[in-house]
């Protein structure tokens, strides 16, 4: 039975960090759904967010093999209690005419935000889980996408929950 | 010899001071020095290499000091082959030491063959200059990005001041936790780059804390476990050798009168000339062990990780109920391929010395009646004699060298193998009762380690006999090494099992393809004792049985302690490994030899 899984650890920001854990992943066929990093407020460490697929024993081995890692620190499976999940995407889209002002009510109803405007197009930012992304792109007319980015999905515990080095 | 002055803690300079002045006056370190002053503050007692342009400033310095004996080998990959060997057999940290891009290319097989079998290395590499790094500058590779998935753990030096730490990490992560390589790249303008050099007595990693003791529950069920088994078995591999366990293992084994298997890394970790021990398990075990581990009803596997050669199908495997307790220093080993019951993370020796102790204090023993029944079973399957071949042949069975090596060197040798056939047959027929004497390529299965490795077991034990059982294509791939055995003169025993094949590739083809021996011959081979002779060594050539014995008396009598001698043995073509499973069988669908 495979499931959903977003793991988050913490590691030293070195380079070469990033690497380690996505050449794991290929090495041992594992998948990876979206993998977000940045440092954290201590520079010297790395957070990383982590979705991925698999069976209760995959997971349990990427998280075996993560730790195993030298440069990591600290690994959790948020989905193994109370979390919170969120993505950015930017996206713009064509908006003339009618469809103009579609767009700006299909952004509000959303709660996304339009960051640039051009005679002919929007820049809307929307923040959400993946799913929520996935129904705004379905909710417009795809004809009207000109392109679409989007982060990958940060985690982070509900409540006291947190990862700490 | 230069002494070494270190001085520490002198940061402000006068003005008008030149770097050499500097440098004369509070004895800053280039980084060469410095790589150089690290091995040496490491106890390194060989450094096996081979210089090119990015290490000339480490070469230089070497050239200058008395602390270490560097070894020249003949092709990198032997580098880190012999320093593979070395740790093997001493348990001390290996070191090799090889040039920028095809030198580090050149090691990568045996970085990797260290990193399957958790063998403590550091390589330390040489990299172009910091600012030609990315431009593909002449002998530039990305080492980092290529060892990478076959090391421990690897470092770019960037900067001079990281360089001291850095080898003190590299030696730390090498020989602690579950043991394996690392590699240190160093740029060539860190080498002639100058700091205050103090090398660190230890260093804090907050990411790298290796658990050593075991979860005391988890022990305490182990032992329960234990003690109400009837149809116990023990499984162990080479982590016990690696963690130093064999004492502890067999004072185990003893007390609880347990039956007790190794693994092709493991053997050695338990005498095999003890009653209680039936010998290697899987594709190759013996009917035995592989019945055993197969029918048992509580299963103690230590330092051991299931691997596909050892329990076959795991399918199979799981057909049978039993309750596994799995030891061992990796938790990533435990639960991989096969689901445990009672996993204990942590160091072997250290769960097995805190098990013994909670053995000894506890009331209950074994159940006499019911380990009596398991002995009289695997007494039955042990009589099935499982090892027996061909004795009246009037051609050399390899099966019949590799017992006479054992008689001729009392069982006491370090014994290297390469790959194959012959690597099958050292492991079951020469009786390895003591660790750290079964020098080989087990998760790789390197073609070309039994050479250099010979030369770094040898080194490591200069009065030590040393055999390296291997095949006629096996030794072509690290013949060159010939050479570095004349160089150091090197004394070390070559048992070539010469059949003109590559002979377990030619077994698989005949069992599954047909007996279409596709590109398994080998043709136009060298004369070995010519060869031998052209590197200045001992060649013989052994055609016939009854001559067997007496060649390997005279290679290692006193007259020729000093000499390598190359033994080229012309044993039977067509002669098989038994007992085999074949790949995808369970455990116990074993083929054994024809009724002879």
């Amino acid at each position: 039975m495979s499931s959903r899984h977003i793991i988050s650890l913490l590691m030293e920001n070195e380079a070469g960090a990033l690497s380690r854990v996505a050449g794991l992943f290929s090495a041992r066929a594992y998948n990876i759904e979206s993998l977000s990093v940045a440092p954290t407020e201590d520079a010297t460490l790395s957070r990383m967010t982590i979705v991925t697929v698999g069976s209760e024993d995959i997971i349990e081995q990427i998280t075996k093999q993560l730790n195993k890692l030298i440069d990591v620190i600290k690994v959790m499976d948020l989905t193994e209690g109370q979390h919170i999940e969120r993505e950015l995407m930017l996206i713009k889209v064509k908006a003339v005419g009618a469809g103009r002002e579609e767009m700006k009510r299909t952004a509000d109803i959303f709660r996304g935000r339009i960051i640039d405007v051009t005679e002919t197009t929007y820049t809307i930012e929307l923040t959400g889980t993946g799913s929520k992304l996935d129904a705004f792109l379905e909710a417009i007319d795809s004809g009207l996408i000109i392109e679409t980015v989007r982060t990958g999905a940060s985690g982070i515990g509900r409540g006291e929950r947190s990862l700490k080095a | 010899m230069r002494e070494f002055l270190t001085v520490t803690g002198q940061t402000d300079y006068p003005p008008g001071f030149t770097n050499e002045l500097i440098c004369s006056q509070f004895m800053e370190a280039t980084g060469a020095e410095i790589v150089v002053r690290c091995l040496a503050e490491e106890g390194v007692e060989f450094v096996f290499g081979y210089p090119g342009g990015a290490v000339l400033n480490i070469y230089d310095e070497i050239f200058k000091q008395n602390k270490f004996k560097h070894v020249l080998v003949r092709h990198e990959q032997a580098a880190v082959h012999a320093a593979d060997a070395y740790a093997r057999a001493t348990g001390r940290v290996g070191v090799a030491l090889v040039t920028s891009g095809p030198g580090a290319t050149n090691a990568v097989t045996g970085i990797a063959t260290a990193y399957m079998d958790s063998v403590p290395i550091v390589v330390v590499t040489g990299q172009v200059p910091t600012p030609a790094i990315g431009m593909d500058a002449f002998q530039e590779v990305d080492t980092v990005g290529i060892t990478r998935p076959c090391v421990k753990h690897n470092f770019l030096v960037k900067d001079v001041k990281d360089l001291a730490e850095t080898m003190k990490k590299a030696f730390i992560i090498a020989a602690t936790g579950r043991p394996g390589p690392v590699v240190v790249d160093v740029p060539k303008d860190i080498t002639y780059h100058k700091t205050e050099f103090e090398y660190p007595a230890s260093i804090e990693m907050r990411s790298y804390n290796p658990v050593v003791k075991g979860h005391s529950g988890q022990m305490k069920r182990a032992v329960q476990m234990l003690l109400e088994a009837q149809r116990p078995m023990i499984y162990i591999g080479g982590g016990v050798v690696l963690g130093d366990a064999a004492a502890q293992l067999t004072e185990l084994a003893t007390l609880l009168g347990f039956p007790v298997t190794n693994t092709l890394m493991g053997l050695g970790g338990h005498p095999a000339t003890d009653r209680q021990n039936l010998g290697m398990l899987g594709m190759h075990g013996t009917y035995e062990a592989n019945m055993a581990m197969q029918h048992c009803d509580v299963l103690l596997a230590v330092g051991a990780r299931f691997d596909d050669r050892v329990i076959g199908n795991p399918a199979h495997f799981a057909r049978e109920q039993r309750r596994i307790i799995h030891v061992d220093i990796d938790p990533s080993s435990i639960s991989k391929r096969v689901k445990v019951d009672v996993p204990i993370v942590g160091d072997v020796k250290s769960v097995l010395t805190d098990m013994l102790a909670l053995l000894r204090q506890a009331k209950e023993k074994p159940d006499a009646a019911a380990l009596n029944a398991w002995w009289t079973q695997i007494e039955l399957w042990r009589a099935k004699n499982c090892l027996k071949y061909n004795r009246q042949s009037p051609i050399i069975k390899p099966q019949y060298v590799v017992e006479k090596l054992w008689d001729v060197t009392k069982g006491d040798a370090f014994v290297t193998s390469d790959v194959g056939q012959h690597q099958m047959w050292a492991a079951q027929y020469y009786k390895f009762d003591k660790p750290r004497r079964w020098i080989n390529s087990g998760g790789l299965g390197t073609m070309g380690v039994g050479l250099p490795y010979a030369m770094g077991v040898q080194l490591a034990h200069p009065e030590a006999q040393v055999a390296c059982i291997t095949g006629e294509s096996s030794i072509q791939m690290c013949i060159q090494e010939l050479s570095t055995c004349k160089q150091y003169r090197i004394p070390v025993k070559v048992l070539t099992l010469n059949n003109r094949y590559m002979g377990m590739v030619r077994q698989w083809q005949e069992f599954f393809y047909g007996s279409r021996y596709a590109e398994s011959y080998m043709e136009s081979l060298p004369d070995f004792v010519k060869l031998a002779e052209a590197y200045g060594h001992v060649g013989m050539r052994i055609d016939k049985p009854e001559d067997v014995e007496a060649a390997i008396r005279e290679a290692f009598s006193p007259a020729l302690k000093e000499r390598m001698v190359f033994m080229d043995f012309q044993t039977d073509q067509t002669e098989n490994v038994f007992p085999m499973v074949e790949g995808g069988k369970g455990l116990s669908e074993m083929i054994l030899a024809e009724e002879l």
